[in-house]
């Protein structure tokens, strides 16, 4: 995995008396104290991040955290204060206006939320206005914009001007815009949210698919985290200008890194990012190669629990016993385990999603084993972890 | 009040004034040219016979409104242009006609770039404002004493003071349509490489092109307005007739004359709208 852009002290004051507002904030004055004392607006404020090659790097935070401050340092639409942008080792911050139009037409294309179609150009034009403004010739213009327009979906609509489609439509123009391009960069500010939520999702998807074989590397802001959570490879939180937290969704969920995180994760259906693997916890379990009802029974006395797992030597899961059964054969005497061992046991990946198997586990009584492929039993999933982590109390540690 | 002295504004205008007549080639220069563009007009207006001049824009507004089918401005300029011929008004309604299209392509030429300049640069913008004011609210009349000074007498100082007078519009216009584009058509089209110039003729400047023409309408209707004042240095037209009708307290002439330039007003004012209907469709 290498790295695509690299982002560093990467800061933007708006406003006047910029000097004044960046000793402030090298004081450690907050953004409201900045503002007070020196009229100036903190945009963004020492950012450090790097956005690999190929992966959907989400970026989050409140209205006014600085999301659209941030995308458009990349592409120079604002020009930041200090720091430095790096794409694929290029310094993008020391480019001269020639270099930069030269970025601009061919390492990075946007997507906007309001679509910023030309509403004097028909869809085709709209289109083919990167490739235009490169210069490239009519021909070769109308082929690319033709299978771009192919890959979001829309064909027919050439001679149509923008008001003439739907907002789901023009939205497909937008991201049809940046693909003719073919620059390996997206950068989409809120592109979806001025959609429905059906259109919304189908837009999602359609982006998931495309990236399947694209592989672009994409910065895409959300301000809704379970948008970020279905197609952010990595998240990135911000909050008053600063990077608060950046992580897989599954680290952003069940590891907050504060208070700010924590309250933007608090209305997330997490049964739809959550996994197996999550919620299982510790088994406890016995050896049938080498353990007898004896030993089956002291660990459930130990653990106060009514039934054990079972594995063989090399760990692979074999089933369950329970307390009963295995007192019957105690009483008998017997050494042997295999009579009663009940092998219809759920059992679940460590990746299969909470969704896919909670009315199972409600319904039945024995908890899931969760195996590997190579059926290793991994965990156990017990009703009350899972209703736990669900509402985000509490999510049971594992290594 | 009496021992503040008064500023002697009229003497430095004049001083100025004297000044600035010392560039008579220049002036000569710009004379030869604007009396080319006026003479080219007037002789194709003298060439077209009135039959075919009546078809022209006739046929033009036909077309122009072709979705719309505007049938009562078309019978509009049938009467009203036989009227005009039956009053004998016609080579002088030619000849205001050619007084307004020069003042108006010249305000165009030179205020559209203005205009754009301002809509581009705030400082030029803070400069320009309140020259514009001054501009169109000064009396149209004091126009003609340096247009005389400089260019003499006849239709060409006419032009000038009518430029002076009718191009703010089109400036202030333009200006407001360049500003008005939405700032995030802005950013897409720099985001995508966009160089200045590729912005203005790709996106600004074909949206803010209603706004403009608006401008231009004004600016037209404007120019029209100053032919009477233009006919006292000598302008010929429609003005000049109205200008001696009051000379020669002839009411029912100067009403008749009069009524020509309203015709020929609204005629003006309804092409240059229809050219400026927007063929984008409306959702
Ligand atoms: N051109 C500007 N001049 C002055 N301040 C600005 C400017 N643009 C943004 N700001 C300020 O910078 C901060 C960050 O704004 P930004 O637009 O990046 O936020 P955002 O996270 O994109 O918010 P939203 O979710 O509302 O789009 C805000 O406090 C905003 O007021
Ligand atoms: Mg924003």
């Amino acid at each position: 995995m290498t790295t695509k852009l690299q982002v560093r002290h990467l800061t933007k004051i708006f406003g006047r008396r910029i000097p004044r507002a960046e000793e402030l904030l090298k004081a450690g004055k907050s953004k409201a104290e900045i503002l007070k004392s020196a009229g100036a607006t903190v945009g963004v404020n020492d950012a450090n991040f790097e956005v690999n090659n190929g992966e959907i790097f989400v970026i989050m935070g409140l209205s006014g955290s600085g999301k659209s401050t941030m995308i458009r340092m990349i592409n120079r639409l604002i020009e930041p204060t200090s720091g430095e942008i790096l794409i694929d080792g290029e310094n993008l911050t020391s480019l001269n206006k020639k270099q930069l139009l030269d970025v601009r037409r061919n390492k990075m294309s946007m997507v906007f939320q309001n679509f910023a179609l030309f509403p004097n150009r028909t869809i085709i034009e709209n289109t083919a206005y990167g490739l235009e403004v490169k210069g490239v010739d009519k021909d070769e213009r109308l082929k690319k914009s033709h299978e771009a327009l192919e890959l979001v979906g829309l064909h027919g609509y050439d001679d149509q001007y923008p008001t003439q489609l739907s907002g789901g439509m023009q939205q497909r123009v937008g991201l049809a815009r940046a693909l003719a391009n073919n620059s390996e960069i997206l950068l989409m500010d809120e592109a979806f949210s001025a959609l429905d939520p059906l259109n919304r999702k189908d837009m999602q998807d359609e982006l998931l698919d495309l990236q399947e074989n694209l592989k672009k590397t994409i910065v895409f802001i959300s301000h809704d985290l379970n948008e970020a959570l279905r197609i952010g490879d990595r998240i990135m939180i911000m909050k008053d200008g600063e990077i608060v937290q950046t992580g897989t969704p599954e680290e952003i969920l069940t590891q907050p890194a504060d208070e700010y995180v924590e309250k933007f994760i608090e209305d997330v259906d997490r049964t739809k990012v959550l996994t197996a693997s999550n919620v299982m916890i510790r088994p406890t379990f016995i050896n049938i190669d080498k353990d007898g009802p004896r030993i089956a029974m002291r660990r459930m006395v130990e653990n106060e629990i009514s039934s054990v797992y079972v594995v063989n030597n090399k760990r692979e899961f074999v089933g369950v016993v329970d307390a009963s059964h295995v007192m019957g054969l105690i009483k008998k005497k017997e050494r042997k385990l295999d009579s009663v061992i009940q092998t219809n046991v759920p059992t679940a990946s460590p990746d299969t999603p909470i969704t896919d198997i909670m009315e199972k586990i409600s319904s039945t009584p024995i908890p899931f084993a969760v195996v590997d492929d190579k059926n290793h039993l991994l965990g156990i999933i017990i009703r009350g972890a899972v209703l736990g982590a669900i509402s985000g109390n509490e999510v049971v540690e594992n290594d | 009040m009496t021992n503040i002295p008064q500023l002697p504004i009229s003497s430095w205008i004049d001083k100025l004034v004297d000044w600035l007549a010392s560039f008579e080639g220049f002036f000569n220069g710009v004379t030869n040219f604007i009396g080319g563009i006026i003479n080219g007009f007037q002789w194709i207006f003298d060439l077209l016979p009135i039959w075919l001049f009546m078809l022209l824009v006739v046929g033009g507004t036909y077309w122009l409104t072709r979705k719309t089918k505007h049938w009562t401005l078309i019978i509009f300029e049938i009467v009203g242009l036989l009227y005009i011929w039956n009053q004998g008004f016609w080579r002088d309604m030619t000849q205001t006609l050619t007084l307004v299209l020069t003042s108006s392509l010249i305000a165009l030429v030179v205020g559209v770039p203005l205009g754009i300049w301002m809509g581009k640069s705030k400082v030029f913008e803070t400069i320009n404002k309140p020259i514009l004011d001054f501009m169109q609210t000064m009396p149209a009349f004091v126009y003609l004493i340096p247009a005389v000074a400089f260019f003499g007498i006849g239709m060409v100082p006419g032009v000038i003071a009518s430029v002076i007078f009718a191009m703010p519009p089109t400036i202030r216009m333009t200006n407001l349509g360049i500003r008005q584009v939405p700032a995030d058509l802005i950013e897409a089209a720099d985001s995508y490489g966009s160089t200045s110039w590729q912005k203005l003729f790709k996106v600004q400047l074909p949206l803010a092109k209603s706004t403009l023409m608006a401008g231009v309408n004004q600016s037209m209707m404007l120019s029209l307005s100053m032919v009477v004042i233009a006919s006292m240095i000598g302008a010929m037209g429609l003005g000049n007739k109205v200008y001696f009708a009051v000379g020669r307290n002839d009411a029912g002439g100067g009403f008749a004359a009069g009524l020509a330039i309203v015709i020929l007003a609204i005629i003006l004012d309804r092409i240059t709208q229809a050219i400026n209907r927007n063929k984008i469709p409306k959702s």
